[in-house]
């Protein structure tokens, strides 16, 4: 690995230096981490007197049990409409702002705050905008005939969690977006524009194919973001409700270890969503790095 | 821009518009919501435009809280958020940039291992690892504390990696100049290195006090005690009661206090904002 070319000799220093950061990695990550592998393995007795190791068993109960299947076909879903949805708006917002020479700054300003608002929070606003007694949006929609009740309708549920999951990473991607469309070449463009190809041929046949390792990386971004960043989304507006439609498996994880004390089960989900999170690093530092060149 | 198209700038500005309006327009929906009294949203339609109670709204908040969801007054979940985001930024900067130090101008036995056990911790989100996490910290009595609230989540890959591609940059000379006038480690540090790392730092601040702001699922796990509650877990507590009396124009005064501080931050240093941002993901 790479280092300096000269170095300070001490020993004992670098140790010390590292030790504060090694420390809690150790105690509140590593150790943690292990202990939920462990678990996967064993099952406790509901008065925790005494924990028997069962092999593969709290594994292959899970891929036998639908409500976990379920929560994993919604967290897919969830995880598709969020990427498509958010990437899809960001991307046709930093395209037009692109297009503005002074004014979008002024613009980018005012769509970048919501990144700092809190996924639970998000979730309360669309909540609100939602609620079916007095939301803005079951009136509206009640005017053409739909009666929305997220409530009592799974496919409402997961609509409004996607919508509000996908407006606060918004301004997360289009920030990526922008740059990414600051760094194709003017030159291509004002050749392209001269030899008679209008915005729309330009930007399908020489931006977009340009922009694709910003798309790539956001597309691994948004997938990490809609599995593991939005708890507190799902926690504020449906509780995994109703009746599971929008359990995801992180939801699932806290569901099942902390209300349902199933310690066993709630330990193998873990390792199974660990395994998730290392694919998805590895997928992000081996082609993000190299990126997609030309 | 290569040729001028009045239409097309036309319906630039246009969309940019609409989307702006979109999505401030949940935001707007609270702030209005937050200046009516609780009789407004008995039934129908929730107001469109703001009402006459906004002050009363707020002070009660700030002040009171809502007794009974069982929320304290939001001014000290606010402090509890602002002590748990500074302490948590501040904290994962300090130990990133000394382990970062010590990884690029020391060698040492063990050093790529320390390396890698860093970068693991990318890869162990407090999301997949709830329970058995919640034990360490429930054995080694640092539920509802401050300690709690913060040490768990001080460490910091993405940081670290920072400051180490950012050291990687810092020429030899500079470092070979100190020894020559007889600079140690230390010095070296505190007097050259960290007044280089000045924009770095302040750009990964702001990133990372939004990213301790927003902390929602472990306050929820390590609190139970009132008195440390922060602002975004509270706000939960404060909605699930929303739902069955109609308290929505407290709630939102909330949720409004509640955003405020971490927008501001965003707004206010946007350019560090944008910097920490495209750089942590590098």
């Amino acid at each position: 690995m790479q280092s300096k070319r000269t170095i300070f000799p001490n020993k004992l220093l670098p140790y010390a230096l590292l030790a504060p950061q090694l420390i809690i990695t150790i105690i509140f990550f590593l150790w943690p981490a292990a202990q939920a592998v462990r678990s996967s393995f064993e099952r406790e007795d509901p008065f925790g007197f005494r924990t028997t190791f069962i092999w593969f068993q709290n594994y292959t109960r899970l891929f036998a049990d639908p409500g976990y299947l379920r929560a994993a076909s919604n967290t897919a879903v969830f995880a598709v409409g969020v990427t498509i949805l958010s990437m899809g708006v960001a991307l046709l917002l930093a395209v037009a702002v692109n297009r503005l020479l002074r004014s979008g700054k002024f613009y980018t300003t005012l769509l970048v705050w919501p990144y700092a608002v809190a996924p639970i929070v998000a979730g309360i606003l669309w909540w609100f905008m939602f609620n079916p007694t007095i939301g803005i949006v079951p009136y509206l929609l009640d005017a053409f005939g739909y009666r929305w009740n997220h409530r009592v309708n799974g496919n409402d549920a997961m609509i409004l969690v996607i919508i509000a999951a996908s407006w606060k990473q918004i301004s997360y991607n289009f920030l990526f977006f922008v740059a990414g469309l600051q760094s194709v070449p003017k030159s291509l463009i004002e050749a392209a524009a001269i030899d008679g190809a209008g915005p729309f041929k330009r930007f399908w046949t020489i931006v977009f194919p340009l922009l694709s390792p910003t798309t790539f990386f956001l597309m691994i971004v948004n997938i990490n973001y809609a599995m593991f960043d939005t708890f507190g989304i799902i926690d504020g507006t449906t509780a995994g409700g109703p009746a599971g439609a929008t359990n995801t498996l992180v939801y699932k994880v806290y569901a099942d270890g902390f209300v349902g004390l199933n310690i066993g089960s709630s330990a193998a989900q873990s390792v199974l969503l660990m395994l998730i999170v290392i694919a998805l690093t590895v997928v992000q530092f081996r082609w993000v790095e190299r990126r997609v060149q030309y | 821009m290569v040729e001028n198209r009045p239409i097309l700038n036309i319906l630039t500005h246009l969309l940019l518009i609409v989307g702006v309006a979109v999505v401030a327009f949940p935001v707007y929906l609270a702030f209005v919501a937050s200046t009516h009294g609780a009789d407004a949203f008995s039934r129908g339609l929730a107001p469109m435009l703001p009402g006459p109670h906004m002050i009363d709204n707020y002070a009660r908040m700030l002040t009171n809280g809502l007794s009974s969801a069982g929320a304290p007054p939001v001014w000290l979940m606010l402090i509890n958020s602002t002590l748990m985001a500074l302490t948590i930024a501040i904290g994962k900067i300090a130990i990133s940039i000394i382990s970062a130090y010590a990884i690029v101008y020391f060698k040492f036995p063990f050093r790529l291992l320390a390396f890698w056990m860093i970068f693991i911790t990318l890869m162990l989100p407090v999301e997949v690892r709830i329970m058995p996490t919640f034990k360490v910290v429930a054995d080694l009595g640092m539920l509802n504390s401050y300690a709690g609230l913060t040490i768990p989540l001080i460490a910091s890959a993405t940081a670290t990696f920072l400051f180490r591609q950012f050291f990687l940059t810092i020429p030899d000379e500079l470092m070979e100049a100190a020894r020559v006038d007889g600079a140690g480690p230390m010095k070296f540090f505190r007097d050259i290195l960290l007044p280089l790392s000045r924009t770095n730092i302040a750009a990964l601040f702001v990133i990372l006090f939004i990213y301790g702001w927003v902390q929602y699922l472990w306050p929820l796990l390590v609190t139970t005690d009132s008195r440390y509650y922060t602002i975004v877990m509270g706000i939960k507590r404060l909605a699930a009661s929303a739902d069955s009396d109609p308290y929505w124009n407290l709630v939102m005064a909330a949720v409004m206090l509640a955003m405020l501080p971490p927008v501001l931050v965003i707004l206010l240093m946007q350019r560090l904002f944008v910097k920490g941002l495209v750089e942590t993901e590098k």
